[in-house]
C-alpha cells in the first residue's frame, strides 16, 4: 500500500541526515572538517536533540571515521558515515577491509574533483577511483533520490545474501549545496520496509569467532566467494527498488533507468545530477523528431553489464558521459561500458565526452550536441572518439 | 592438561560454501605448531625447583604444570627459548632438533 510522507524543502546533505534519522544506525563516526559536508553536522543536531538515538563518534580523520565504523560494525551495529573527494582517498585503506569482512556500512559520498589543482566543485573521479574497492556504488539524480537511497542501501547492504558495503554517491554542491522538496517515508512504514539488523557476522562472546582472519591460503576463496555474492546484488537492488516503489510510491529502475530508449538511433549513458540536464534536452529533441534516448547509470558496482549490452543491441551509437578521466586512457565509465560492449556480435558506435571535470558546467546546448554528434556517427560519419566538452581551450590528442 | 584440540580442517568445496566474511569459528585449531622449532626445550628435572617462571613466562602456554613435574608440549611449543633464558636455576637448556638430548 502506498503510504504518504511528509513534504519538507531541504538540501541533499539534510536529505541523507533525514535518511539517517529514519533508519537509526547505532553508530555514527564522521570527520567533521573539509572536505565534510553539512550531512554529518545535521546528524549531530540530531543525536544532541534526542531525535535520533545513536553513537556519534567525531573522529580525528577520515581514515579513523571509516576504522571506527569497521569496529562498530563488527560487533554488529549498524553503522554510518559520510565523506567527500580527499577525505573518501584518505580511508581508502578502510574500503577494503570493510567489504573482505563483509560489514554492511553505508556511507554518503559527496562526489568532488580530486586536488590538484584544488576544485570545490563536482566531479566522480574520487568515488571512481574506488571502483575496485568491492564497495557496492550508486550515483544519485536529485536529493530525493538520495534520501531513498540511503534507506534502500541498509536493505540490499545488510541483506544476507549481500552483506557488503554500499557507497551512496551524489554530486558535491550540484546536490549536497541546492534545495528542492524532498518528501519523507512514513517512519512506521519504514519499519516494515527495513527490518532492525541482525547478523550472525560478528564478534560474539555467545559464538566466539575469528573476524577479519588472515586466511593466507584461503585468500583467493574468499574473493571468489565475494564476487560470487557480488554478482547477486543486481536481483536484490531490483527487488528493494520495486518493493519500495509499492510502499512509497517511488521507484528508480534498479540497476539502470532507461529514458526514451525506444526506437532510439543514439543513447548517451550519464552517472548522476547531469541526467537531470539530458532528460530535458531528450524531451525537447525527442520533439523535434530527432531519435535520442537516455540511460542513467545508476550502479557502478556492481556493474550493469546485461542491461548496457541489451542497449548496445538495439541503438546506433552510444555516448558516455564521463565526469572523470582515467588519465593515460579514457573517461572511466567509458571503459567499463566498451568491455560489456565487446560481448555484442556488432558493437554501436560510440564516443566519449570528458565533462565537467573539476564542476565544470554540462548545459544542455552541450548535451545536444553531444547527441548531434551521436546522430552523425550513427549514420557512419567519423568524429573525435575521446572528446573534452566546454574546455577553455583547443586540445589535440 | 587443558591442551587445544587439534580439530582437521574440512575444505570447502564450492565458493559459496565459504563463511560470508572472513571469519573462522573460535576455539579450536586445525595443526600444530611444532614445526616451526629449530631449538628444543628441555628440562632437567633434577635441577628444576618448580619455582613455574617458565610456565608463566611461555608465550604459547607450551608448559604444563598439572603433573608431578613441569612437563613441555613439544605439539605447541616454537622453541623461542624464552623459558631457557628465564630460568634462575639453569634447569633449561636448547638443544637442537634433530640431535639427542646431548646436542650431538
Amino acid at each position: 500500500m502506498r503510504m504518504a510522507g511528509r513534504k519538507i524543502f531541504i538540501s541533499g546533505d539534510e536529505a541523507v541526515a533525514e535518511a539517517v534519522r529514519l533508519v537509526s544506525p547505532h553508530v555514527i563516526s564522521a570527520y567533521p572538517i573539509t572536505p565534510q559536508t553539512v550531512a554529518v553536522e545535521r546528524i549531530s543536531d540530531f543525536v544532541e536533540d534526542g531525535s535520533l538515538q545513536a553513537e556519534y563518534i567525531h573522529v580525528e580523520s577520515e581514515h579513523s571515521a571509516m576504522s571506527a565504523a569497521l569496529g562498530a560494525a563488527a560487533v554488529g551495529a549498524r553503522t554510518f558515515t559520510a565523506t567527500s573527494s580527499q577525505g573518501l582517498l584518505y580511508m581508502a585503506e578502510v574500503l577494503p577491509y570493510v567489504s573482505g569482512a563483509r560489514f554492511p556500512i553505508v556511507m554518503m559520498n559527496a562526489n568532488r574533483a580530486l586536488a590538484v589543482p584544488w576544485a570545490l566543485l563536482s566531479d566522480h573521479r574520487d568515488s571512481l577511483s574506488q571502483l575496485d574497492s568491492g564497495w557496492i556504488q550508486v550515483y544519485c539524480e536529485d536529493a530525493q533520490e538520495t534520501l531513498d537511497m540511503i534507506i534502500q542501501a541498509y536493505r540490499v547492504a545488510e541483506d544476507e545474501r549481500v552483506m557488503t558495503p554500499m557507497m551512496v554517491n551524489l554530486d558535491g554542491f550540484v546536490l549536497t549545496h541546492t534545495y528542492e522538496l524532498v518528501e519523507l517515508p512514513d517512519q512506521a512504514a519504514l519499519k516494515s520496509f527495513l527490518p532492525d539488523y541482525s547478523t550472525d557476522n560478528k564478534m560474539d562472546l555467545d559464538v566466539p569467532k575469528s573476524v577479519c582472519l588472515a586466511a593466507m591460503n584461503h585468500y583467493m576463496e574468499y574473493m571468489m566467494k565475494q564476487e560470487l555474492d557480488m554478482r547477486n546484488v543486481e536481483s536484490i537492488i531490483e527487488e528493494t527498488d520495486r518493493e519500495y516503489g509499492d510502499m512509497f510510491g517511488r521507484s528508480y529502475g534498479g540497476m539502470i533507468e532507461q529514458y526514451m530508449c525506444d526506437g532510439a538511433d543514439a543513447v548517451l549513458v550519464t552517472l548522476g545530477s547531469v541526467t537531470g540536464t539530458a532528460r530535458v534536452v531528450v524531451d525537447s529533441m525527442r520533439s523535434e523528431g530527432y531519435k535520442v534516448g537516455l540511460v542513467k547509470l545508476r550502479f557502478m558496482r556492481p556493474f550493469p553489464k546485461a542491461e548496457i549490452i541489451e542497449i548496445g543491441s538495439k541503438v546506433k551509437a552510444i555516448g558516455v558521459v564521463d565526469k572523470d578521466i582515467s588519465v593515460g586512457y579514457e573517461g572511466i565509465v567509458f571503459t567499463n561500458v566498451n568491455s560489456a560492449l565487446s560481448d555484442l556480435d556488432r558493437v554501436p558506435q560510440r564516443l566519449n565526452f570528458i565533462a565537467g571535470l573539476g564542476g565544470r558546467n554540462v548545459s544542455k546546448a552541450h548535451i545536444r550536441d553531444m547527441y548531434m554528434q551521436l546522430l552523425e556517427v550513427a549514420e557512419g560519419k567519423e568524429k573525435e572518439k575521446i572528446q573534452f566538452v566546454n574546455a577553455r581551450c583547443e586540445y589535440n590528442g | 592438561m587443558d591442551r587445544p584440540k587439534v580439530v582437521k580442517y574440512k575444505e570447502p568445496e564450492r565458493a559459496e560454501d565459504y563463511p560470508v566474511g572472513a571469519t573462522f569459528k573460535a576455539g579450536h585449531l586445525v595443526q600444530t605448531n611444532s614445526g616451526w622449532r629449530t631449538f628444543r626445550p628441555i628440562i632437567d628435572q633434577d635441577k628444576c625447583i618448580k619455582c613455574l617462571r617458565c610456565f608463566l613466562v611461555c608465550p604459547d602456554g607450551a608448559i604444563d604444570k598439572s603433573g608431578e613435574s613441569l612437563e613441555i608440549d613439544y605439539d605447541f611449543c616454537k622453541g623461542c627459548g624464552v623459558c631457557a633464558h628465564e630460568c634462575k636455576v639453569g634447569a633449561i637448556r636448547m638443544v637442537k632438533e634433530g640431535a639427542d638430548e646431548d646436542g650431538r
